[in-house]
């Protein structure tokens, strides 16, 4: 087992994830730009958000200072050391937080003081499975506060909302969520959504929607239809992007189901910004890259 | 878009003839501050210099180095609606007359920035790679035992930082109006017939 090697590129992971804005999202972000209006704010917002991704790329700088929770998703061959991958990933988060990849983020909740090297109980996130390949697949997204505070789950029935439980209901959360993030999770995101879960498994699966592409159809056509639906409704809302009015208020919609109890019905939404930072490898079982994901 | 540049000293005349929705380019000393040194000054602390006719930016910025060759990687803007409750004693009392950051504020700031003569300009969110770009010196960095880097106050001179007036010295939000107009479309929307 070569420590070094795996240490290497999971470095690498860190670094391509935190400077090198995938080009499914920066498409998506171009996409909202041709359907502003030239000369108008929304389309200097959404030209500012190319030019600093362009940047960022080139001189291998942090698209965003908050470099955010780092959420590892590993699915890894039958029998392998998941212990030896938290090491040899907590030994890349340090060494790029060292070389500024990432910001000194991790902080103690009861003490307020920061963690140096970002590695602490409960940072970075890990979540393993068992895969079927022999290779490791690991992906990793890098979510900010901005975002993450904006995120909105709801029970239903919610007599406020008018929302029963059906997908009539869902819609409702989701645009009651996409309202109240207003510009706060840097708009123009990604809305990902689960039906049902309970409230823990509800916001873990709705995160998971952002693994997905952004062209990627949604498992059921039915959640297919809820997510083109959403991304018309969003569309009428002009908050636009950073919320300073415009078309672009969402650059996609995601949702998933989990079977729930006959008690329960939740709808989880997390929003993603626009600064959409998700990047993939399968690597070797000795750690060498394999390919590239995303 | 013509384009303003606003330079330092951001004297009250020039604070208020900025009109909501224009673009500015922000050059001159702007000093750090996000939630620990707001609650710091809101509580009573002393700033470690004189604020006034200065610029507030809502950031956490990723710096590596050390002092006197500090190099700015990630510098851009942090929510601002967090540091809601602290604003408008800091605008009164340090006589801050342009606070950048990004998401918008409430009608506590929207109101002080019309008394005192203070604008809040939107930079875009994310886009740290760019604004590191135009952050030309570091003056130092206050507070950095106290609250770590991310929260520490940095003394930052930019070069044409690139922002939106969002909340005018006239009373004006564009916030407010965005948040009432996409109300208004959230009811028509609900009302459209559901989905089946």
């Amino acid at each position: 087992m070569k420590a070094g090697l795996w240490e290497k590129n999971l470095l690498e992971l860190v670094r391509r994830t935190s400077t090198d804005l995938p080009s499914d999202v920066e498409q998506g972000i171009r996409r909202a730009l041709r359907r502003e209006k030239r000369g108008t704010r929304a389309a200097w917002v959404l030209e500012s958000m190319l030019a600093n991704a362009d940047i960022a790329r080139r001189e291998s700088l942090p698209l965003c200072q908050d470099t955010g929770v780092l959420t590892f998703y590993f699915s890894v061959p039958v029998g392998f050391d998941t212990n030896m991958l938290v090491a040899r990933t907590r030994a890349a988060v340090a060494k790029a937080t060292r070389r500024g990849y990432l910001r000194i983020n991790a902080v103690d909740s009861m003490s307020g003081a920061p963690y140096e090297t970002n590695s602490a109980h409960g940072a970075p996130v890990f979540d393993f499975r068992q895969g079927a390949r022999k290779t490791v697949d690991v992906r990793l997204v890098m979510k900010g506060g901005g975002c993450e505070n904006v995120g909105r789950q709801y029970s239903l029935p919610d007599a406020q909302l008018g929302a029963g439980r059906d997908l009539e209901g869902v819609r409702r959360c989701v645009l009651d969520a996409a309202w109240h993030a207003q510009g706060l999770g840097c708009a123009p995101g990604v809305l990902g959504v689960c039906i049902g879960g309970d409230r823990a498994s509800g916001y873990a699966y709705a995160k998971e929607q952002f693994l997905r592409r952004m062209c990627e159809r949604a498992a059921t056509d039915r959640l297919a239809r809820l997510e083109d639906r959403l991304m018309k409704d969003i569309a009428r809302l002009e908050i636009g992007p950073m919320g300073m009015g415009g078309r672009a208020t969402a650059l996609a919609v995601k949702a998933g189901a989990l079977s729930r109890l006959p008690a329960s019905y939740f709808v989880s939404v997390s929003y993603m910004c626009w600064a959409f930072r998700r990047r993939g490898v399968l690597l070797g079982p000795e750690g060498g890259v394999n390919r590239w994901l995303y | 878009m013509v384009v303003l540049r606003l330079e330092y000293p951001f004297t009250a005349a020039k604070v208020r003839e900025l009109k909501l929705g224009r673009e500015v380019l922000v050059s001159g000393p702007v000093h750090t501050a996000r939630d620990a040194v707001h609650r710091y000054l809101f509580e009573g602390g002393k700033p470690p210099g004189d604020l006034a006719d200065g610029a507030i930016y809502h950031c956490g910025p990723i710096v590596l180095g050390r002092e006197g060759a500090w190099l700015v990687r990630a510098a851009g803007p942090t929510t601002s609606m967090r540091q809601e409750p602290f604003t408008p004693e800091l605008i009164r009392r340090c006589r801050v007359r342009v606070i950048i950051g990004k998401g918008g504020m409430g009608d506590g700031t929207r109101l002080a920035c019309a008394e005192h003569g203070c604008v809040y300009l939107h930079a875009v969110g994310g886009a740290a790679a760019l604004m590191a770009r135009c952050v030309t010196r570091v003056d130092g960095v206050h507070f950095m035992r106290e609250f770590g880097p991310a929260e520490a106050m940095w003394h930052l001179v930019v070069k044409d930082m690139p922002a939106v007036v969002t909340i005018d010295a006239r009373g004006r939000s564009l916030h407010r109006r965005v948040r009432s107009a996409s109300a208004r479309a959230l009811d028509a929307i609900v009302r459209d017939g559901p989905l089946t």
